[in-house]
């Protein structure tokens, strides 16, 4: 069974079932349903607050074989996630499955309850670090699920991927179960990711460190949705959490890429009045923002709305008039954080708000510019941001699929080669969002549009833009790294990569093991 | 020719290879590589230290490298330097 | 002049990654510097390093120009006979004065004669950082017809000085005007020493139009992030060209109508007007601001 990138794909995996291939971005649109959910109603003499997490590991009954769900705003600063887990291992609970909207190097723990088979499955839409490295090798008994930030939406609120137990990690929660973001030691800003989580699971269990008296304002996740609360000393180490500042790139090359993705957007003619835009956090996104903000200002701009994991660089063009409003899914630094509280025209959005395609339209879907990364690009302009080019899983698609599909005009920024490795290839390690989404490549030494936009290749070519066909900047990588060899990966699937629609748009297969990656 | 001591070149920065080289008794040009990009490029590596290693006619020496993507102008010039330091 | 040097960007010569970018970073010229940004234990390995550069990474686009060591060091000449040999478009000798430039001079036909290169076509700039120097560049230039160039090093030169360097430049107000006068007077580039605030992006734009003010014809930079300022500077504005324009339009208009004296808007249009009009013109072709035959893009 092929998908309609041409990528090989069995009929079944063992561990994940039947096979749907890919088969283009929009081709499943159409009727969908939600699923029903299943609770036990709460009557006015019961309580909700449990002393601790062994009571609520008593109440919630949980059996081998099993689903549990996390959300990543706590990042890299994450308490929760491990927490449970070894709990539930103490408890001699095998076979779990973790669904975890992303996977941080704090969760490392994960990789020894993978091996001793307390976990077996996992489900998340942004893997790194070690727990990324030990599903390579290929230590998790299920192929993992690598999903994208609208897609694990989609499959929560559709039933294909149900929850047992969620557990939210509540940066502040009342006595009866109202959440939010905003206050505590480990405030993070808005919740977007844990939103279907505490919709759709059987059961909702709200874990704080900062337990205040009913009610708790403002909500954000609603107490009619949450089973149990309980209070632990530390739900997170804020210092994982959010960056202080946000710093944009210093870096000469970084920042000539940004230029000409500027001036690309320029071009593009989609600068005006009501305009909006996404950036990624990273240093060349960021980039790309200081210098379209140089632009908006110069011509008197006014954007509609900016969106995304919001940093302080956006706030400040929210305050400066530079946007009207903020959809933020998730703050990445203090600033957003305040900004959040404290201004209503930055508004919170969920995951499937963002970017689930079985809606009635998410915000992607509103955007005009989207800014990109890539690990690894083929001549077709499909996009690899799972795998690093020796195989080794080190990301996931997150928001990059959803926002490549919905945007008017897509940009993936990368220099053209990182320490040897030439971006551009024939042949790219894993497939995670397909070339129809991505409309251009801009790199340090040359740009490339998608044939398939001829109106933007006609906008272009009057530009003194360093234009060429990406077999050309190919050639140009090639001709200064070498042609590098192909890299020799196991026959076993390790991950299974589900575009946004659920549909598979590739798998990712176990790395040698050898020490390829230094 | 013959080298006469210990001597290394180069960074663990990224694009640079740190390439160290001592003399041995066996007359011969051992290699030991690692390299963050051993898969794709590994061979290409070698080539171009052990040609260099030719080039400069020296025999008996052992040579570890440690590369961080270095492009091939790098790997060449750091192992003739370091070699030229090692005489 | 036909080669554009409004900037020229200096490039640690012991940095792999950065001699491999340094061609795409938007400066004209770029200096791989085997001088100040070594370390006296590098200086081998650096040397090699942009030996094998040249030889290799494609540096079309620009103009590669690589600062050696002084000659009086252990490292000055071994850096000319290594370099030279793979021919980059131009040498910078520091401390250049005027039996220096001549010294290099020699080495280079040599050198040209034995590797079957063109006699002369490696250039020579002069990086002038001492008072001597200074005293004497009229005679630094006029030492090798190489030289096509003066690159005023106001750092070096204020310590020979004894005086403290600061961000206004008061004290290299004299150094800028006696090389920028000889070299108009020699018809060589005058290249202004770099502003050493990275950070400081007014206060580079306010030095560059110092510089371009009294008669420097480019700038060097420390700092990639400084380039598009200093073109910035360099670049004649619209106003200009289309001034430039119509003084050029106005003087055909008058060899057509036989007028030797002619005048534009009340103002008599001579012999340096229209001198003036024309490099600007020609800087705007290079430039791609207006085409060939006149008018704007």
């Amino acid at each position: 069974m092929k998908t309609i990138l041409g990528r090989e794909l069995p009929d079944y995996i063992d561990g994940y079932g039947e096979v749907t291939p890919f088969q283009g971005a929009f081709r499943d649109a159409g009727i969908k349903t939600r699923k029903a959910v299943k609770l036990t109603s709460v009557n006015p003499s019961d309580g909700k607050v449990l002393d601790n997490l062994e009571q609520v590991f008593d109440k919630l009954n949980i059996k081998d074989g099993m689903t549990i769900s996390f959300h990543h705003h706590l990042r890299n600063g994450d308490h929760v996630l491990n927490m449970v887990v070894a709990g539930l291992a103490n408890r001699g609970i095998k076979d779990l499955t973790v669904a975890a909207s992303s996977i941080f190097p704090i969760h490392e723990p994960l990789v020894e309850y993978m091996e001793n088979r307390v976990v077996t499955g996992l489900v998340a839409n942004y893997i790194s670090g070690p727990v990324a490295g030990a599903i390579s090798k290929g230590k998790l008994k299920k192929p993992a699920i690598m999903q994208t930030h609208g897609g694990r939406a989609r499959a929560i609120e559709s039933g294909d991927l149900h929850i047992d137990v969620a557990f939210i990690a509540a940066p502040t929660a009342d006595t009866y179960g109202n959440i939010n973001g905003v206050y505590g030691h480990a405030a993070c800003g808005t919740l977007g990711y844990a939103i279907s989580d505490a919709e759709y699971a059987d059961k909702t269990i709200a874990i704080t460190d900062n337990l205040v008296p009913f009610p708790a304002c403002p909500i954000q996740i609603s107490q009619v949705l949450v089973d149990y609360v309980v209070q632990v000393e530390s739900i997170g180490d804020p210092a994982g959490i959010v960056s202080g500042t946000t710093k944009i790139t210093k870096d000469p090359v970084a920042l000539i890429i940004a230029k000409r993705a500027a001036e690309v957007i320029k071009a593009s003619g989609l600068v005006k009045d009501g305009v909006s835009f996404q950036t990624g956090a990273g240093g060349t996104s960021l980039a790309v923002a200081a210098e379209l903000k140089d632009i908006m200002q110069r011509e008197g701009v006014v954007g509609s709305f900016a969106s995304g994991g919001v940093t302080g660089y956006l706030v400040e063009m929210l305050e400066e008039g530079l946007f009207k409003t903020l959809f933020d899914v998730q703050c990445f630094d203090l600033k957003a954080i305040d900004s959040y509280r404290n201004n209503e025209t930055h508004q919170a959005m969920s995951a499937s708000m963002y970017g689930n395609p079985h809606t009635k339209g998410a915000v992607v879907n509103c955007l005009d510019i989207m800014i990109l990364g890539a690990t690894e690009i083929d001549t077709e302009f499909n996009v690899n941001v799972t795998t690093g080019s020796s195989g080794l899983i080190m990301g996931g698609s997150g928001g990059h699929s959803d926002t490549a599909a919905g945007s008017k005009l897509s940009i993936v920024v990368t220099n053209l080669i990182k320490s040897r490795v030439p971006m551009i290839k024939d042949e790219i390690t894993t497939m995670t969002t397909p070339g129809e989404s991505i409309d251009v490549v801009v790199t340090e030494r040359g740009m490339a549009v998608n044939p398939r936009r001829v109106d933007l290749i006609e906008k272009l070519r009057i530009t003194n833009l360093p234009l060429v066909t990406i077999d050309e900047l190919k050639t140009m990588a090639e001709k200064i790294t070498g042609v590098p060899k192909a890299v020799q990966l196991l026959e076993k699937i390790v991950a299974v990569v589900e575009y946004r629609d659920g549909s598979v748009i590739d798998v990712v297969r176990q790395v040698m093991n050898t020490n390829v990656w230094g | 020719m013959k080298i006469t001591k210990v001597a290394k070149a180069g960074t663990l920065e990224s694009n640079d290879i740190l390439i160290m080289v001592m003399p041995n008794e066996s007359g011969k040009v051992e290699l030991e590589l690692e390299s963050i990009v051993l898969q794709q490029f590994g061979d290409v590596i070698e080539q171009v230290i052990l040609h260099k290693v030719k080039e400069m006619g020296v025999e008996g020496i052992t040579i570890k490298a440690q590369d961080k993507g270095a492009l091939d102008y790098t790997i060449g010039a750091r192992a003739e330097t370091a070699i030229k330091r090692a005489f | 002049m036909d080669k554009l040097r409004r900037s020229m960007l200096f490039m640690p010569g012991n940095n792999p990654g950065m001699l491999q970018d340094a061609a795409i970073l938007g400066a004209d010229s770029i200096i791989l510097d085997l001088e100040d940004a070594v370390s006296l234990t590098e200086k081998d390995s650096a040397r090699i390093l942009v030996r094998d550069a040249i030889k290799t990474i494609d540096y079309s686009q620009v103009e590669v120009v690589v600062r050696v060591n002084p000659l009086d060091t252990e490292f000055g000449s071994q850096d000319v006979d290594v370099i030279a040999r793979v021919k980059p478009d131009t040498l910078l000798i520091p401390k250049a004065d005027e039996e220096e430039i001549k010294l290099v001079d020699n080495m280079l036909n040599k050198i040209e004669e034995e590797e079957g290169f063109f006699a002369g076509s490696i250039k020579i700039i002069a990086l002038i950082e001492t008072a001597i120097g200074l005293e004497t560049v009229y005679d630094v230039i006029k030492a090798s017809k190489r030289v096509v160039g003066v690159l005023l090093g106001g750092e070096d030169l204020t310590s020979d000085l004894g005086v403290k360097r600061t961000k206004e430049g008061e004290e290299i107000f004299y150094a800028r005007n006696k090389v920028a006068t000889a070299c108009r007077a020699l018809k060589v580039d005058s290249i202004d020493t770099p502003f050493t605030d990275t950070n400081d992006y007014e206060g580079l734009a306010k030095d560059t139009a110092k510089a371009k003010n009294l008669g420097l014809t480019g700038k060097s930079s420390i700092n990639p992030r400084q380039i598009e300022i200093i073109h910035s500077v360099f670049a004649p504005t619209a106003a200009e060209l289309k001034h430039a324009l119509r003084v050029l339009d106005a003087m055909k208009e008058a060899e057509k109508e036989g007028k030797g004296v002619y005048s534009l808007d009340g103002k008599m249009i001579d012999a340096p007007v229209i001198k003036r009009a024309t490099l600007t013109v020609e800087q705007g072709v290079k430039l791609g601001l207006i085409r060939d035959e006149g008018g704007a893009k």
